[in-house]
């Protein structure tokens, strides 16, 4: 074993990281904790000081401070994903925020034991997103936050649950947590006005928290009648985390049976409030009155809205099918709802003038989100709506126009966000990118023509050479196995056999039909170093490979990147992949403009996002850049820009895309073999040969 | 082999089949109308058995082909070959089904390649008639013979997509999962649990379903159910079948995979 770093080794490191010559960080009392440790544990705080450090000093040296106590209660998975927890939280939501986190590590992981496995949220999310997505009801998102706890709408888990000694008694813990949640949207605990119930009580807030007891002892009897396996573990963990009735519950537990509703609940709050507190249950969470009123404020009208526009479209389609119908002209069309709960499946029969309609998937969806609300479906929400009554912006989710949410103070309204790659601390920045599509917008005016003028003999020449490699259906003779005898083949076998030979076996004919299932996604860069020739060529050679691209039959979109800050990252739709190419087509290529700067990894992880949607059996991404990764005044230039890149790229080659980069950037041997491999790039030497060039090593690269 | 022995093709005993609505009276009466039938639905709903339990009801032979994308219009009606120094003519399974009078079950149509529509155009309408180009015959179909076809109406791709001019010849026959208790009883009665389990089983198969769209492109079929029951049956223990018997057959992905292994887990 290697002997562990001393004091003085470790100082050193620490001077350096936390450069202390300027931020004055006293790291004398953290060297001397750190090596009493053993060498692989100082390795790996050192590590995540240093990769944390990259995003902030101080964090990092509140962090160096925590770590070594950390690592007597903590396994090394949950400090790593408490160290990146920390710098979400830094991007999100700034310096103190993050230093909250520091100071609070003891609610991040609810440690009860020495060294325990916790389950990770990052873990378990993906797992119990699907699994309450299985279970009926409303749609659930599950996120991370500070505690566990539900508007009705999301499912938010803590960081880490670390409550139990090993992995997977925490993950169970952290379903029974989500179970539990899941069950007060399904089973009325927000269905009710708990605020202004609590608030007639001299002590509003610990009505809530007996309500909550209440609720808690309600909602595991029912998961008991509903989910008896999870029941079963419930009852285990409880049992093991010490969770007690304190006294007089007992009596009120048993009243609470599994076909009590959330109005029993109410009734017997006086009762509670009279007894002790009611000792929370480890897997109860926290009630939010607060952030369910909210949501449900903000759902209440639009699903009313969406509804009754729903309704009356099915009433008009139901008119269509039936024109003659008998009933009189005018008849106002009456809609009936009733909700059947069967086998803890949640459906509903849906009546219009007494006669059944199938409800369709979304409809069936806001049906069962109103009667989570209501318990019921109010008469005024089976209300077709009339004509012209809803403006549409009152149901519809706001698409916003994406320069106008720029003007004035800007707010990430309707982007997407994307990941990218931190090479400091070798993780994710979470929905770091924030990425907007916005269109071209179209230039009428002689390019195109000119173009085709000035390239007349090379764009006859393209359509010619991609004409060839078009995979055409053909004839194949002597095979084994066909749709047709192949006569030839047959008299020279017989001829054979006569002959005392061998007989070919050889003797049918095969239509071959061979379809080129390829699709590609042009990312063309629209920097600002574009500017000038290099835009002139890359148009010119845009144009071209359209027209080479039409005689290919393949599947293509062409999408310009550009952006200033992660924080407008934007994509230009020149070609969509949906789209036919068109004049539009040309006069947006004609009005390729540069832009700002080259931040590739969003472009790079939305393109592929995109190709992933289109059914094909090759996918390939082509790059035409004139430069290295940058953007304005931030730290993408250099390595940082290119490891994201990178990584954009990996992902996209997981996805089963083929990246291929044309760049004019001389330099670009430097970076271009590290970022998309040795044989994916080519380098142009000549501005000028772009447009000659790249329908040409399209056709190599798919040939 | 040229010859089609109709025993081996008639279903001798009633096979198990619940129905769902008049689905039974709409086929009889397309049937005795000559009029060719699409079955819809998802996979592992029925379709196949009922084709089954129509074809012993009617007594009719059935010849059932699966459609694959290589599947070419020769397949179907028949072909040449090469037998001792002579060209010998096989009759296609459609041609055969013609032939004699049969009901011809062409299973995921939207599966094969374009070319089998130019045979099956000219049989779905009043004509009637199956052309056989490499024999330069019009084999008309006799009274008996009944065509239909199935489709998968749930995927998203818009090349399998059934065209028009194919569907419009047909009399539809929509099928879904069916309703849940008689799915529970469809689930009992074909693999000997009780109607506890197979009432688990269904609630089990409801939340797969649920996740239709987020992350499943389908959620478990009754077939899938039977599969899972069966297992238990013989002793394996419940989530152990759902897993191997359902999870394992709709997805592939990790995630979605542990979070099936909870739902069941939850349940029993």
């Amino acid at each position: 074993m290697t002997a562990p770093r001393t004091r003085v080794e470790i100082e050193a490191l620490l001077d350096v990281w936390l450069e202390t010559e300027f931020t004055f960080h006293q790291v004398g009392p953290m060297a001397r904790e750190l090596c009493r440790l053993e060498r692989t544990d100082q390795d790996f705080i050192l590590d995540w000081i240093k990769r944390v450090a990259t995003t902030h000093i101080t964090l990092a040296h509140r962090f160096g401070k925590q770590a070594p106590d950390m690592l007597r209660r903590m396994d090394r998975r949950a400090i790593e994903a408490w160290a990146v927890h920390l710098c979400d939280v830094y991007d999100r939501a700034g310096m103190y925020a993050a230093l909250d986190g520091v100071a609070k590590v003891g609610s991040f992981m609810q440690h009860r034991h020495e060294h325990a496995a916790g389950a990770l949220f990052e873990d378990s999310a993906p797992i119990l997103g699907n699994f309450v997505h299985g279970l009926s009801g409303r749609r659930l998102k599950v996120e991370q936050g500070d505690a566990a706890w539900t508007d009705g709408e999301k499912i938010v888990l803590p960081a880490i649950v670390a409550a139990l000694e090993s992995r997977p008694d925490n993950f169970k813990l952290t379903k029974a947590m989500v179970a539990l949640l899941w069950a007060q949207t399904r089973f009325g605990s927000l269905r009710v006005n708990i605020e202004s119930v609590c608030a007639s009580y001299p002590d509003p807030a610990r009505a809530l928290a007996q309500f909550h007891g209440l609720e808690t002892l309600r909602l595991t009897a029912r998961l008991a009648h509903e989910l008896p396996g999870l029941h079963r573990d419930m009852v285990r963990l409880s049992r093991e985390l010490g969770d007690q009735l304190a006294e007089g519950w007992a009596d009120l537990a048993a009243r609470l049976n599994d076909l009590a509703e959330v109005e029993d609940s109410l009734a017997l709050l006086d009762t509670a409030y009279a007894l002790p507190d009611f000792r929370p249950f480890s897997y109860q969470g926290a009630l939010n009155p607060e952030a369910v009123a909210t949501a449900r404020s903000a759902r209440l009208e639009k699903e009313k809205a969406r509804l009754r526009v729903k309704l009356a479209e099915m009433a008009e389609e139901q008119r269509r099918r039936a024109p003659d119908q008998e009933t009189g002209p005018k008849e106002e069309p009456e809609f009936a709802a009733q909700p059947e709960e069967d086998q803890g499946q949640l459906d509903f029969e849906l009546t219009l003038n007494d006669m059944p309609v199938a409800p369709p998937d979304d409809v069936k969806q806001l049906l069962t989100s109103i009667f989570l609300d209501f318990g019921e479906i109010p008469p005024e929400y089976l209300v077709p709506a009339g004509d012209g009554e809803y403006d549409p912006s009152l149901y519809q989710d706001q698409t916003a126009d994406p320069d106008a949410v720029w003007q004035g103070t800007y707010h990430e309204e309707g982007a997407l966000f994307y990941h990218e790659w931190d090479l400091g601390r070798q993780h994710y920045r979470k929905d770091w990118c924030v990425m907007r599509e916005k269109d071209v917008k179209p230039v009428y005016d002689d390019f195109p023509r000119q173009t085709l003028e000035k390239y007349g003999a090379l764009v006859k020449q393209l359509r010619h050479r991609f004409e060839a490699m078009r995979d055409e259906n053909r004839l194949l003779k002597r095979q084994a196995q066909g749709d047709e005898v192949d006569l030839d083949a047959l008299v020279e076998a017989l001829a054979d056999s006569r002959d005392g030979s061998e007989m070919s076996d050889r003797l049918f004919m095969h239509m071959h039909r061979a379809e080129r299932n390829i699709a590609v996604a042009f990312m063309v860069d629209m920097s600002g170093s574009t500017k000038g020739w290099i835009n002139e060529a890359e148009r010119e050679a845009l144009l071209l490979l359209c027209e080479a691209l039409e005689r290919l039959g393949d599947r293509y979109a062409i999408y310009g990147f550009s952006g200033i800050t992660r924080k407008r990252c934007e994509l230009f739709r020149i070609k969509t992949f949906a789209e036919p190419y068109s004049e539009e087509v040309k006069a947006r290529i004609a009005g390729i403009t540069p832009q700002e700067y080259t931040r590739m990894g969003f472009a790079i992880r939305h393109l592929s996002k995109l190709l992933n949607g289109i059914e094909a059996r090759t996918k390939i991404l082509i790059t035409l850049s004139d430069g290295r990764p940058d953007d304005y005044f931030d730290s993408y230039r250099g390595p940082y820009g290119i490891e994201d890149t990178r990584m954009a790229l990996l992902e996209a080659q997981r996805a089963g895309i083929h990246p291929f980069c044309i760049t004019i950037d001389k330099d670009a041997r430097d970076y271009l073999p590290h970022m998309y491999g040795a044989a994916r790039y080519v380098i142009l030497d000549d501005v000028a040969q772009l447009p000659a060039k790249v329908a040409d090593i399209y056709r190599k690269l798919t040939h | 082999m040229n010859t089609l022995t109709p025993e081996t093709h008639f279903i001798q005993s009633e096979p198990y089949y619940e129905p769902v609505g008049e689905e039974i009276a709409i086929f009889e009466a397309a049937y005795a109308n000559k009029l060719p039938i699409l079955l819809k639905g998802p996979t592992g709903c029925g379709k196949t058995r009922f084709m089954e339990y129509m074809a012993w009801r009617l007594k009719r032979p059935l010849i059932t082909v699966s459609c694959h994308d290589d599947l070419t219009a020769s397949d179907l009606v028949g072909r040449y070959l090469v037998k001792g120094g002579e060209t010998v003519w096989i009759d296609g399974p459609l041609t055969r089904a013609v032939r004699v009078g049969g009901i011809c079950y062409l299973d995921e149509i939207v599966e094969a390649r374009k070319d089998t529509m130019v045979v099956i155009h000219p049989l779905a309408d009043d004509r009637r008639a199956l052309p056989m180009e490499k024999l330069g015959q019009l084999l008309e179909a006799s009274a008996e013979f009944c065509l239909a076809i199935s489709y998968n109406p749930g995927y998203q791709s818009v090349l399998k997509d059934l065209k028009q001019s194919t569907r419009q010849r047909f009399v539809a026959l929509e099928f879904d999962y069916p309703e849940p208790e008689l799915e529970r009883r469809i689930v009992a009665s074909e693999s000997g649990v009780d109607i506890a389990l197979a009432d688990k089983l269904v609630r089990f198969a409801h939340m797969t379903r649920n996740l239709k769209g987020s992350g499943l492109d389908e959620g478990a079929s009754t077939r899938l159910l039977v599969h899972a029951a069966k297992l238990i049956a013989s002793g394996v223990h419940p989530v152990t079948a759902c897993q191997s018997a359902v999870a394992q057959a709709v997805t592939d992905d990790p995630d979605m995979l542990a979070a099936i292994q909870e739902l069941s887990a939850s349940l029993f």
